[in-house]
């Protein structure tokens, strides 16, 4: 019952600060709203027993992007905000794609056939799920290729950094 | 069973605080004391036997101040800011263990609020978030010199968070569990101190930087950025920005000894465990002592320096210590135990060929500038 | 029903509290009165000219990059110091790759002149 309260409360801050985040004018108003539905999914991890996810959720998206956002709304100019519109022409090809996605999350929800009353299936005992995760990520015959390309990944993105800053100057 | 369960947790959330509050007031006095010592001052002397009342008197007036909102500031913003940097000073030390778990008859009472599987990829969410609090204050005083003092002083945190979480990678390592009373439990045949110094020295550095203490004071500039992200506050609002330092010395403090100098492991500590929390709080207190005495030592690093010193030795050293610490590992448990003992010595070679480093490119700039 | 996390959030409220009681507490017993000048920006004395949303260094974007680079990494070092004790030769060998490849990123960065704070 209280994991039912729990999951109605994230869900409904998600659900408004995300309307927020495209509705309000001002870009840092937008950003902060941004952080709380980013916040929000923290806690529905968190409340899944997902501790992993949950914190790198507030490390990655809160902690670093987020602050990204912030510092590149504060490089662009105020009169800029205050004179774009906020939709461009392209809205209603972008609402019926979301319509689109909407019913393709909901048939795919549906074949889990989750009711409400579905309580998460609770961790087995003796079994560490991080060192799972961890060994996972290093084992041969898993995800060895992923992991290291993740770093590839990295580089590339680096690169690309540097060349946006090139750029600028 | 369960409501004596939640009445537990939440008199233990409640004591924390409160010790915290208290802590931080009397981390005011104990700064202006050892300051004074410093050079060669008495300090606060009037209010009671070594001036021992001053921080009630302080508060007391810090409540009856005056407190104003610009007349140009964001107003929720503006009120929300001094909180949203107070409370991840507190949350942080949910983690945090005090000491072994305590009998009371067939009752186990736990010394911690909360047995987190992440607990040290919590601490580093948390301080993540710290970030914003100074943003926030900084964007919403509507002030040129507070906008300054906050981005600067949140490229900072951000530059040295780097630093700092390659430092939990290290303890984690050694300690093999991200469980804050795993990593303790772990430093029982010695503290991760002498296995990895050079680690635990750089988290120091970097925990200061994180904390906007002197030689990292930045934020707060007087001579460029007048008060810096808090120039337009008064009051309580200002107290608590205050109180959010002091708290964050304490907590972060406390992670310090828990990670690197053993928690709350000393002499006896099993046979008596109320001696846990008695050896935590004399090395934090040994650890704050450090940082007054660096505050009383060093100048305030320029701002590009303090940014290159961030990115440029931190980064790259905190790197390889975790190359070393892990290689160290390796040896230790696939040839020779006594191995392990490898990883200080490179370890603290790796960090004196970082500081010679940083000593020739300073005097290279030196001779430039002549 | 015993999720650690339970307690980080009531631990949260109880942080909560002390922050809220403290501005309640001042907003009740200290003295309000407000006028123009004293409401005005702080600038050392000079009136305010402008807006405070000045153009800020493109500076600041480029660290807030780079660190997200380097903050997925240590998200992804985390497991990896985890399972060092399980898989140590593994580990060790992937770690070291990771990490070099990422050195040579910063090393990128650090030869193109980004991390220099102009």
């Amino acid at each position: 019952m209280g994991a039912q309260i729990l999951f109605f409360l994230c869900a409904a801050l998600i659900l408004i600060s995300a309307i927020m985040v495209v509705t309000v004018r001002n870009l840092i108003h937008a950003a902060l709203w941004l952080i709380a539905t980013l916040f929000g999914a923290a806690l529905l991890y968190a409340s899944l027993d997902a501790s992993f996810i949950a914190v790198v959720q507030v490390v990655v998206y809160i902690g670093a992007i987020a602050i990204m956002f912030i510092f590149a709304v504060m490089l662009t100019r105020r009169e800029l905000l205050i004179k774009t519109d906020q939709t461009n022409a392209n809205w209603p090809l972008a609402l019926g794609l979301s319509a689109v996605m909407l019913v393709a999350l909901g048939y795919v929800i549906g074949g889990f056939g989750v009711t409400l009353n579905t309580t998460p299936a609770a961790i087995p005992a003796g079994v560490d799920p991080l060192t799972l995760l961890g060994k996972a990520l290093l084992a041969p015959e898993a995800y060895v290729l992923p992991f290291e390309v993740a770093s590839v990944l990295l580089l590339a993105a680096m690169v690309g950094a540097v060349y946006v800053a090139m750029n600028k100057k | 069973m369960d409501w004596m369960l939640l009445l537990e947790w939440v008199i233990k959330s409640f004591v924390l605080s409160l010790i915290l509050l208290g802590g931080f007031a009397y981390l005011t006095w104990f700064e202006r004391k050892v300051l004074a010592r410093f050079q060669v001052r008495i300090g606060p002397n009037r209010a009671g036997p070594y001036a021992l009342l001053q921080p009630i008197a302080d508060a007391v007036k810090l409540i009856f101040k005056e407190e104003f909102t610009p007349a140009r500031a964001e107003k929720i913003l503006f009120f929300l800011a001094p909180i949203v940097t107070v409370v991840p000073a507190l949350v942080v030390a949910a983690v945090v263990p005090w000491g072994p778990d305590i009998q009371i008859g067939s009752y186990t009472l736990r010394l911690y609020i909360a047995d987190i599987s992440v607990g040290v990829l919590y601490i580093t969410a948390i301080t993540s978030i710290a970030v914003y609090g100074i943003t926030l204050a900084g964007w919403s005083s509507n002030n040129k010199y507070a906008l300054m003092g906050g981005l600067r002083s949140s490229a900072q945190m951000v530059s040295y968070e780097l630093a700092l979480g390659f430092c939990f990678v290290i303890a984690i390592l050694m300690s093999g569990s991200m469980r804050p009373i795993d990593i303790v439990d772990a430093q029982r045949n010695g503290w991760f101190f002498l296995i990895q110094p050079a680690g635990a020295f750089v988290f120091l550095i970097a925990t200061l930087a994180e904390v906007n203490r002197a030689p990292f004071d930045m934020p707060e500039a007087e001579q460029e950025l007048a008060a810096g992200f808090h120039s337009e506050y008064s009051g309580m609002k200002f107290a608590l920005f205050f109180m959010a330092e002091y708290t964050k010395m304490i907590t972060i403090s406390s992670i310090a000894v828990t990670l690197f100098f053993g928690g709350y492991l000393g002499p006896f500590v099993d046979q008596l465990p109320f001696l846990g929390p008695i050896y935590m709080l004399a090395k934090i207190v040994a650890l704050l002592f450090f940082m007054v005495w660096v505050r009383a030592t060093l100048p305030r690093i320029r701002y590009d320096r303090l940014m290159a010193f961030g990115w440029k030795v931190l980064l790259p050293l905190t790197l390889a210590l975790v190359l070393i610490t892990a290689v160290g590992i390796l040896l230790a448990q696939e040839v020779n135990p006594n191995l392990i003992w490898i990883t200080p010595v490179i370890s603290a070679f790796a960090g004196f060929f970082a500081i010679g480093l940083v000593d020739r490119s300073l005097r290279r700039k030196a001779y430039a500038a002549r | 029903m015993l999720n650690p996390w339970m307690f980080v959030g009531l631990f949260l409220i109880v942080g909560l509290l002390i922050p809220v009681a403290a501005i309640v507490l001042s907003a009740l017993l200290a003295p309000r009165k407000p006028n123009p000048i004293k409401l005005s920006t702080y600038e050392c004395g000079m009136e305010t000219v402008g807006d405070s949303w000045v153009q800020f260094k493109a500076q600041y974007y480029v660290f807030a990059l780079v660190f997200l680079i380097f903050d997925v990494e240590t998200v992804f070092l985390f497991p990896w110091a985890l399972a060092l004790n399980a898989l140590p030769f593994f580990a060790v060998v992937e770690g070291i790759v990771f990490i070099l490849i990422l050195i040579a990123g910063l090393s990128f960065a650090w030869r193109k002149g980004m991390l220099e704070w102009v």
